[in-house]
Formats: C-alpha cells, structure tokens, sequence
C-alpha cells in the first residue's frame, strides 16, 4: 500500500475500548512518518452509548474528520453501529467488523427489532470492495479477558496496512496497562492470525 | 524537539505549563473538563475545581492581581456565569498574564443552547483568539499570557468541542522561568477597584487597548494571507479553516487565529487580492459582520448555516450548491445507512441511584423542574419525568415560581449534589425567605458525575488529592432554614416513595435528600440478579425502570403473549431497585453459594 491518505472510521459502543484503539492507531500512524488527527465523537451516556473515532494518516492532514464516503477503512465493533457508519466507508473500501449484537434499550425493552445479521453483511457487502467479518469478541473471551477485543480488532486490521508488526505491537504495549502487556499481545497476534 | 499525540484539551495543559502558569481553576463542564484534569500532572501548578466558573474566576483574578499568571476553564453557558467576574478584570487589568479558555459547543453535544461565545469579546471588550489544532490550543495559551501581560487585560481563547476532543501533533517545549516570590499586594485603587469614578476612569483606558490591540491583530502570527487562487478568497478561524482548506484546495486564504480585534489591515488587503470573498464561519456571523461593517463585499450566511456544527462534508455540499465548487467526479455513489435503525439513545446506566426517583416521580404524575446532569435522562422515556430544564441551578428558583403560582398540584425539583454546591444554595435560601412551597430533591451521588466524576464540597478530597472535610448537606439546608428535611436511601424504593408523599403534602420548603452513590464511584458491586421465570407474568413494571439491564427474553407468557423479562448478567450491578417493583416476586437476589 503507497497510499497518501488513509482515513479511518472506527464505530462503536462505549465501554468497548474504541477510544484506546483510535489512540493506537493513531500512534502507529504518526510512528511511521505520517502526520495524524484524530477526532473521538462520544454520546451523552457514560456506558453503553454509540461511540464513532476519526482516524486520519496523510503527509499532512487538515480536517479531523472524515467526510462521509471516503473512509478507507470502516472498523466496526459491533453489528449495528457498523451499519449505522456505513455512509463513511468508500465504495472501494475495506469493512472489518466483528462478529457481535449488543441490544440497544430499544431493542431489549421489546420497542423496535434488531436487524438481522445476514441482512447487515449484505448492507456491509454492498457498501464496500471488501469485507472482514472476524469473531473478536469469541477470541478475546478465548484469551481470557473480554476487554481486550479492541487489541484483538487492531491486530486484525494491522494486517491489512503496511506498517510492521513490531511498530504496532511496540505501540500496543506503551498503550495497555502494563500489568496486560503479555496478554494484549497475545491478543493482538491472535487478532493478527484472524485475516488471511 | 518530541512530538506528541495530545487533545486540545490537554495541549491547553500544557501550554498552561509551559507558559509559566501557577494558578488554575474551573467548573466541569463538556467539552472542557479534561483541561483541569490534565492540570494535576503538573505538580508545580496549583488546580482546582471551584464551586462554579465565576468563583474560578474571581481566584483567577486574584492570583493575576498577587502576580501569578493564572487561567480559566470553563464550558460554553460557563462564561454566562463568569462574565460579571471576567467584565471587571477587563477593567482592572491585572499584574500577571491571565488566560480564560470558554470550550464551545456548536452541535449542542452535551449544551442547553448553541451560543457562540465569541459575541462575549465585542460585549467585554477583551481579545479573543480561536485554536484549530491542539498545536495551536499549547501556542495560544502561552502567547495568551503574553499578549495579556503586554496589554494588560485578560485574553480569551475559545475553542470548540471539536478542537478541545481532536487530538493532533504537538511539539512540546520546556516551561518558562517561573517569577519568584510574589508581593506585596498592589494597594492601587485607582486601578483594581471599579468604584464608580475610578471605573469612570478606566473606561477610556478599555477603549484605547482595543484599539492598540487591533493593530495588533495585523501583526500577530496566526493571523495570515496565503495565496492561491485569486478566484476565491476564503476568511476562516479555527477547525473550520482546517476544513476549507481540504474542500477548496488551491484557494487563496485568510487564516485568522484572533478574531476580536480583528486585523483590519490584513483583511483590506486580502478582499482586494481576491475576486469573491468568502467568510466561512460555523454557528453566527461574528467576523462577517465587522467585515461588512468595514464597507468590503462579501458571502458568508447566505450559504453557510448559522445551526448546527458545521461539517467538512456540509461544506461542500454547500459549496457545490452555490457553484463555488465543481460537481464531484461521477463515481459510485456511497451507500446511506438502513433509515429507521434502532437508535442508542442515552440512559442512566444500571446501578444509577437516581432510577428511583423518576420511577416515582412518573408514578406520581407530579409536574418536575430539572436541572443539569446525568438525571436530565429522567427526561427520556420510560420516566418522561423532568418538565423543565434550562441552567445550573434553575430547577428550585423555578420551582418557586411554580408555588408561588398557585398551581393546583404539587411541584417537585430535582437537583444533583454539584449542581447545588453550584447555584442551588441561593435558590433555596430565597425560597425559605420568601416562604415558597414546593418539594426539592437533592440527588446526591457523591460526585459530579455527568462530566467525569470530578470533586466538590461534598467529597472529602480536592483535585490534587489533598484530603479535605466534606460539607454536609443535611446540615447546610437546615443552616438555609428549611424545616422539612428528609434523608433517604435513594435505592430503597418504598422509603423514597413515602418521603416524597409526606414532602409534596407538605405546605412549605421541603427538601428530600436522596443519597446513593454513583455506580461509577460505589465500592460495593453486587452479584447480578436473576429472573424466576414461571414468577414472570410479563407485565412490564420493571422496564419502567428504564434499566440497560433489563431485557426481553424469547420466553413467552403462556396466556397474554408477552415476552419475558431476564436480566443481562454483565449489565447488571445489583442495585436491587427492579426487585422491590417485581409485584410477583420473579426478579431475584442470586443465593449465596455454600462456602
């Protein structure tokens, strides 16, 4: 990849760790040579709201967010907020998203119906050139801690960009508290393995 | 030198840092919280969160009157309580630099109004600069302190929510000699205290440093014409300008990093190197105005919305739509995402200790005046519980109103423990004074919850850490006067209900103190409840509670249909509320395991 720009549309929910992930994004951006903004849009709701991070690697970048249609690269984290970004991501784009529902209040309290998983992977398919669907959440619990999913997320999307995998785990461990190192590594080369 | 990765907000830390600042101080408030708390890693620099802006601001004019360079923080609406401080600092002028930092809004993400602080800089009469990047954030404040110290008068920087959460690369310096020992205190009257006749004096002095300081604004650095194109010449501040330059690439601009005074200069240059002049300003035409107010020609609202943030996106399509901008190359269009998704809206999360409170007051059906914080939620559905809601301590000065009214029913407001601290205690007090009646809840969580969980006089340690003796609120109100004091476990739900009935049929100032402490800050996690479902009838009183915990499950009820209810085991802290509204028993506390 010799792109000039690469913009990056992370969604979410709060308490996922997208915030962390954005920041590590930007880290391994800005480490390798590129200048970064980065813009973190947060609800209302301490926990359980929809969180949205704008992650911009370029020789030099202006704006901290993205304009809808030109992300190069849409990360979701759960189902619902990926499809609720979709306008963001390029139509030759790359969507990884992992594999999880979380029910919104509207949905748990029985006023409005959750879309059907095979129906947002279409919506997902026709939004974008490609399309990663990896089991985030299965292979964080596998590892022992459910909270490192955001490590497990970027080390499947680092696969896909260009800088090494010692760049990005040297910044994955001045990230995460260092009583995790070990474990956040392990999920990160476990996210990493995810994306042949 | 290094380069970090900082926000606005704690680019403007460390530009306080490196300026030589020694005093801080602020209110909470999204999105400029972050600043103070950032504040404390600088251990040499004394921060702290005063009881509201203005009394911020008052120490800040102080410590700048002792010869500390000092600075401000607060949010957008912040500045309307601090401007009756901030308008006599102008005034007096100070003996060290002092800088206030207002963070914008525009977008109303977490705001009762989208105002545009920068109309405050005409009214006061002081200069005002606009950061676009968290470089800029560090850079302003420190030439802030310098410009202050040169003009003597207080600067503002103002932000926006954008500028204060982005975060961008900065290039850290080292922090300036501090000045050493301090004093004496000025005793010059004439200058730092606005009688009458000395403010009478001091007024053309004001008007002269406006003019001194907008020829000034020729000169600064982050005031600049860069050439491009002569076909459209583009005025723009802050993140907006950031934007312009990637929708109009290879246009001619004016870059402007202080808006009040402006640089009239440069901008007489700039309209005549440029065919159409452009202003580009997100929420109200601040600089448009002085420019057309100048005589010069220029486009700027009759595209530009004076609403809402304005968006990178927004402005070309804007631009396009004006034929300023070439339609984009025809390509793929980009898919919209499915209308009438579920939507996440905000709610009080499981554990909150307010749920109690709505949950009644919606039972009750009794007419509320809210106030600002997480319990605005009881606004939302399933409580649809708070009437109103306008500013820091309104809730009980329009309760009174409603009392002295002669309303039929008995008027109940509600208000959290900071924001009481904040401008509830003067309300009361006029209420007891003026014989009010009406029903005031204080929601005391312990914290200030809503922006990050920062202290108050009723926590016992300060924003450095120092252990501190709490204010006791049940003594304070009774101190104000108020004969009815009621102090309830806010998670019981059966003594709240009982006490806000004897409150709100009492006929005078009731107050009803309901504590329980926020599920953020409680040390005490409970084991997640569980449903008994052949006890579950289906009937919903529980999703009254408005729990994230709280979910439909597939199980149906044999005869109405309805799903059942089962409580998700990660959301769920235990706070036993939906157990005591269960009228059939289902919902229960996990048995203890034999040990």
């Amino acid at each position: 990849m010799s792109q000039k720009n690469i913009d990056f549309l992370i969604a979410g929910i709060g308490g996922q760790g997208t915030v962390v992930a954005s920041d590590i994004l930007s880290d391994v951006g800005s480490e390798s040579g590129y200048d970064v903004k980065k813009s973190d849009i947060l609800g209302l709701a301490v926990r359980g709201g929809s969180v949205v991070s704008h992650v911009r690697w370029g020789e030099q970048v202006h704006a901290p967010m993205i304009e809808e249609g030109t992300a190069h690269f849409l990360v979701g984290f759960e189902w619902l907020e990926t499809l609720r970004r979709l306008s963001y991501v390029h139509s030759k784009g790359t969507i990884v998203v992992n594999d999880c529902r979380l029910d919104p209040i509207t949905v748990s309290s029985g006023q409005s119906d959750y879309p059907e998983r095979d129906a947002i992977v279409t919506e997902l398919k026709k939004a974008a050139k490609k399309v990663h669907v990896i089991p985030g959440l299965q292979t964080a619990l596998d590892i022992g801690n459910a909270r490192t999913l955001n490590i497990v997320v970027m080390g499947a999307l680092s696969k896909l960009l260009e800088p090494s995998q010692s760049l990005w785990e040297g910044i994955v461990q001045k990230r995460v508290p260092k009583k995790l190192v070990d474990l956040n590594l392990e999920a990160f080369r476990k996210g990493r393995g995810l994306i042949r | 030198m290094k380069k970090v990765l900082l926000s606005g907000n704690e680019a403007i830390a460390r530009g306080a840092y490196e300026a030589g600042i020694q005093v801080v101080g602020g209110y909470p408030g999204t999105p400029s919280s972050e600043i103070l708390e950032n504040m404390v890693q600088y251990k040499d620099i004394y921060s702290e969160w005063s009881v509201n802006e203005k009394v911020a601001m008052d120490m800040a004019a102080g410590a700048a009157y002792s010869g500390r360079r000092a600075m401000v923080t607060t949010k957008q609406v912040g500045m309307n309580v601090l401007s009756d401080s901030l308008f006599y600092a102008v005034y007096t002028g100070l003996e060290a630099g002092l800088v206030v930092v207002t963070a914008d809004d525009p977008g109303l993400f977490s705001t009762q109004n989208e105002q545009d602080n920068r109309h405050y800089a005409k009214l006061g009469k002081f200069p005002l600069l606009e950061p676009g990047d968290s470089q800029e954030c560090k850079d302003f404040v420190i030439k802030g302190i310098e410009m202050s110290e040169q003009f003597d008068v207080p600067v503002v920087m103002r932000t926006t929510m954008r500028t204060s959460h982005s975060k961008s690369l900065v290039t850290l310096a080292d922090r300036q000699t501090l000045r050493g020992e301090v004093g004496p205190f000025p005793r010059n009257m004439e200058k730092y205290n606005c009688m009458c006749l000395w403010a009478k004096q001091r007024h053309p002095i004001v008007e002269q440093r406006l003019l001194n300081l907008a020829e000034y604004a020729d000169t600064f650095p982050w005031n600049r014409i860069e050439w491009g194109e002569r076909k459209i010449g583009i005025i723009a501040s802050a993140v907006v300008y950031e934007y312009a330059k990637e929708v109009f690439k290879g246009a001619s601009f004016l870059k402007l990093g202080m808006t009040y005074p402006l640089p009239k200069g440069l901008i007489r240059e700039f309209s005549k190197g440029v065919k159409k002049l452009i202003v580009i300003e997100e929420l109200d035409p601040f600089i448009e105005e002085q420019i057309k107010a100048m005589g010069i020609r220029c486009i700027g609202k009759e595209i530009f919305p004076v609403c809402d943030e304005l968006l990178p996106q927004t402005l070309r399509r804007l631009a396009i739509e004006a034929k300023l901008l070439p339609k984009r190359e025809k390509g793929r269009p980009h898919l919209s995402a499915p209308v009438n998704l579920p939507g996440r809206s905000p709610v009080l999360c499981p554990g909150c200790p307010h749920r109690t409170s709505f949950f009644l007051l919606n039972k009750m059906k009794v007419p509320v005046a809210g106030d600002i914080g997480c319990y605005n939620l009881g606004t939302l559905p399933p409580f649809s519980a708070q009437h109103t809601m306008g500013a820091m301590g309104a809730s009980i000065g329009v309760l009174h109103g409603m009392g002295k009214s002669g309303l039929p029913e008995p008027g109940v407001a509600t208000i959290g423990d900071s924001t009481f601290f904040h401008a509830g205690i003067p309300p009361l007090l006029n209420m007891v004074h003026n014989k009010g009646v009406g029903t005031v809840i204080i929601m005391d969580n312990s914290t200030t919850a809503m922006t990050g969980h920062q202290d108050h006089p009723g926590i016992g340690f300060t924003l450095m850490g120092e252990k501190v003796k709490k204010v006791d609120i049940y003594e304070l109100v009774k101190a104000i006067g108020v004969e009815k004091i009621l102090k309830v476990n806010a998670f019981d739900v059966k003594a709240m209900e009982m006490a806000l009935k004897e409150c709100t049929s009492y006929q005078g100032t009731a107050v009803l103190i309901a504590e329980g402490e926020c599920v953020f800050i409680s040390k005490d996690p409970q084991p997640p409840y569980e449903v008994d479902l052949d006890l579950c009838t289906a009937c919903g009183i529980c999703s009254r509670m408005g729990c994230p915990a709280i979910v439909k499950v597939n199980a149906l009820h044999e005869k109405t249909g309805k799903r059942k209810t089962g409580i998700d085991p990660v959301l769920c802290t235990g706070c036993d509320v939906c157990r005591q509204v269960c009228p059939t028993g289902a919902i229960k506390k996990p048995e203890k395991k034999a040990a």
